[in-house]
């Protein structure tokens, strides 16, 4: 039964969420960088010259997709980083950040953690919609707010939240927003002028780039202050060597994703409903947040009476690759705080399991998967011995 | 270049025999701990053929701690995911941790608080290790479960047989008299028929990354020792537990004669216990009862602290249950040497156990398992001293 991991290219993978595989383009545009091309971008010889030519080429790229222009683009490691640097930037002098309830730990945790005298944290929850409003958002801005941070797609929901709204009514009362696109790039459209935001991240792996480039956008005039000094590097913005291969990978994802937007778009959501109309066709099945503006290749399913994680083990062991969200370096699971902030019960959201769509999924790997999804949930209800 | 050496023939043939009970096509879920014996257990039924998934179970959270080298360990359970990648199976972290606080931990501080010598171990294996492991195990489709306990299951007349590891040091069958007839048929012990140190060579000879791992303690979810771990857990959660007595508990003698106060709370005394109690005697006293109502301690000389017998509780019988008394080697205590008894059903899963020989030690709270030989029969927990027919 259990599957042969030596050829993990033999499973259909519904995950991207988590990470994309990269676009063959990419990996051809990155290579040349892992040899002939190897230089560092500071140096002054030709070697590092076509370097740094490389990394201005890919910040362009980039800045392309976003509506930006290229000097307020900084590469980091990873979303993390730059949403850690955004947020304890913003806190250095004290006052109160107001960050949605759905953000991701990059940003949420670093803000419990600053926490303290000087800086009060409030968190926005959500709807049930998955969405959170403008209104309560707002609500809670005070004159002492450094912040506010609101993701543009939420990870497991995909639900797409009111940041151009948010930005608009933010702009006139000169508080900053910091917006966690990573999920969001690549799949729909975005431009940082029409969100109104001050700072944008966003992960190349989450569309087909590789792992290890992000990049956060920063508006021009906006306040930054490093995370990593000692060197002049990303205009003394992020002391480091710049990653020149996943720089270049990220620029070359980019602009793949401009120019293929629509036709991507198209491709995923297709996928998704053939797999929502089917999928709900079985009994005890609810697609959560299917009413609310979403992203075009996430779904979120509960199955009434099933244990989502021992599902997700049996269709792991059957060669499909799914998630039940966020889970810990030693793969334990813990039930979705999103999902509680809903309003979901703890039962419920243990029952849910996360399908994210990729451009490499076929209709017939999704028919192949919903007949397995079918067999394992019905054997899962038969036995009744799930334990809650 | 590395040398391939084939695991040694009596390794080969003592897991051969264990396995052979498996279907070809079996699916087998290995328990991982992340310790050595587990990790080898799931090493050699991947390499042998088998069709092996490792699931290990998040029992005690304490990744906050440094626990490392514990069973329970959230540490540990990365090691086992490190392994189980090594030998190329895929792997799987059950979170059972409310399970482990109700069924292991809460009872084992109730006990402490109530002047009980508690057997976590014994609990986890039945409760944790055996019924729960094997319903998640189940519900992931596995057919089989192997785990790395020194013990050996044997094919018995129409039933299954519970047995002692061929290496006595490290027999754990003691631990495992709750097992029943059905979980004997679907668990694999594979390293019962061997050495610690052929299975330590073995995982040498594989590289595997837990080839030096150490023992892992008797008691893992206590990091801090059991009195301050028993104390924080009370006042955690004192609309649960019982607030345990915090004046000094009173000594007194088989007449009620007070003799003085302990030095440390009444439930870090445990019965046949001398040290720490800090009273003055003619003779060596040693604690003969804990009473936890009462916060007090009776306490008498080693001639006192004998019993003819036992009354025990939740009697289990692994095999078909006995039609009269039955002839057995009982150990009060897992490092026992066992004494002859007879053992007598009585109603309600109680038993009566009298001894050949008078035995000192018996605390309640603790596992009182019978043998045949090297079978384990069953066993009971003990519920207090049997004084005999005429005191």
């Amino acid at each position: 039964m259990a599957t042969d991991l030596s050829r993990p290219e033999d499973r259909a993978y519904f995950d991207h969420n988590a990470t994309s595989p990269p676009d063959p383009r990419v990996v051809e545009a990155m290579l040349p960088h892992l040899g002939v091309l190897h230089g560092n971008p500071s140096s002054v010889h030709a070697v590092g010259q076509a370097a740094r030519a490389a990394v201005e080429r890919a910040r362009r790229q980039v800045a392309e997709l976003l509506g930006g222009s290229a000097p307020e683009v900084l590469f980091t490691s990873s979303g993390t980083e730059a949403n850690n640097a955004v947020v304890r930037a913003a806190a250095a002098g004290g006052g109160r950040l107001v960050v949605s309830s759905l953000e991701h730990p990059s940003i949420r945790v670093q803000a419990e953690e600053l926490a303290g005298q000087d800086i009060d944290v409030v968190s926005v929850t959500p709807g049930p919609d998955g969405i959170v409003s403008a209104d309560r958002l707002l609500d809670a801005v005070n004159e002492d707010t450094r912040l506010v941070a609101l993701m543009l797609a939420n990870n497991e929901l995909g639900t797409l939240q009111p940041v151009a709204e948010v930005g608009r009514r933010l702009r006139d009362r000169g508080v900053p927003l910091l917006c966690d696109a990573v999920q969001a790039v690549g799949k729909v459209a975005v431009d940082v002028h029409e969100l109104h935001v001050d700072y944008l991240t966003l992960g190349g792996h989450k569309f087909h780039g590789p792992i290890g480039a992000a990049a956060l956008w920063v508006r021009g005039g906006a306040p930054f202050e490093a995370l990593l000094v000692g060197g002049g590097q990303e205009r003394h913005r992020r002391a480091s060597t710049e990653n020149v291969p996943a720089i270049v990978g990220l620029g070359v994802a980019s602009e793949i994703a401009a120019n293929e937007l629509a036709e991507r778009r198209r491709h995923l959501q297709e996928l998704r409903d053939r797999f929502e109309q089917r999928v709900t066709a079985l009994a005890g099945v609810t697609i959560h947040c299917a009413g609310s503006p979403r992203l075009p290749h996430t779904s979120h399913v509960a199955f009434e009476g099933v244990d989502a994680q021992t599902l997700l083990i049996r269709l792991d062991l059957r060669g499909f690759a799914v998630s039940t969200g966020a889970a810990c370096a030693s793969g334990v699971v813990e039930p979705s705080a999103t999902l509680l902030a809903m309003g979901i019960d703890a039962k419920e959201a243990l029952a849910s399991l996360r399908i994210s769509f990729g451009l490499t999924n076929t209709p017939a790997e999704i028919d192949a998967f919903l007949e397995v999804l079918q067999e394992e949930v019905a054997k899962l209800r038969h036995t009744a011995e799930v334990p809650v | 270049m590395t040398l391939v050496v084939a695991p040694s023939v009596e390794l080969e043939t003592a897991v051969a025999k264990v396995e052979s009970r498996a279907a070809r096509n079996a699916t087998i879920a290995v328990a991982m701990s992340g310790g050595l014996d587990s990790s080898a257990v799931a090493s050699l039924l991947h390499r042998r053929g088998h069709s092996v998934v490792g699931l290990s179970m998040l029992l005690w959270d304490q990744s906050t701690q440094r626990v490392h080298g514990r069973c329970c360990g959230a540490l540990d359970l990365g090691d086992a995911r490190a392994v189980a990648d090594e030998i190329g199976i895929p792997h799987y972290t059950l979170r059972m941790d409310d399970e482990f606080r109700r069924h292991v931990v809460d009872p084992f501080v109730e006990d402490y608080l109530a002047g009980r010598t508690p057997s976590p171990c014994v609990r986890c294996n039945t409760w944790i290790k055996f019924d729960l492991f094997l319903e998640r195990a189940d519900a992931v489709g596995a057919d089989y479960i192997a785990t790395g306990h020194y013990a050996r299951i044997v094919e018995g007349d129409g039933e299954w047989e519970l047995h002692q590891a061929a290496c006595l040091d490290k027999d754990q069958s003691y631990y495992l008299f709750e097992l029943t007839q059905e979980q004997l048929a679907r668990s694999l012990f594979p390293l019962g028929a061997l050495t610690k140190n052929t299975v330590r060579d073995y995982a040498r000879q594989e590289r595997m990354l837990v080839a030096e791992k150490g023992e892992s303690m008797e008691v893992c979810f206590v990091a801090s020792g059991v009195q301050q771990f028993v104390e924080e857990q009370a006042a955690a959660r004192p609309d649960f537990f019982p607030a345990p007595a915090t004046t000094p508990s009173e000594i007194v003698d088989t007449d009620g004669k007070v003799l003085g106060r302990s030095s440390a709370p009444y439930f870090r005394y445990t019965v046949g216990q001398r040290r720490g109690l800090g009273v003055a005697s003619s003779e060596p006293l040693y604690v003969l009862g804990v009473d936890a109502k009462n916060n007090r301690l009776e306490v008498g000389p080693d001639r006192e602290l004998v019993a003819p017998g036992l009354l025990g509780e939740r009697l289990h019988w692994i095999g078909r249950p006995p039609a009269g008394p039955v002839e057995a080697t009982v150990r009060i205590r897992s490092r026992h040497d066992g004494v002859g008894a007879t053992i007598h059903t009585l109603d309600d899963g109680l038993a009566r156990v009298e001894f050949e020989t008078p035995q000192r030690g018996v605390a309640p709270g603790q596992a009182a398992v019978f043998y045949e030989g090297t079978r384990v029969l069953g066993g009971c927990r003990i519920r207090d001293r049997w004084e005999g027919t005429s005191v």
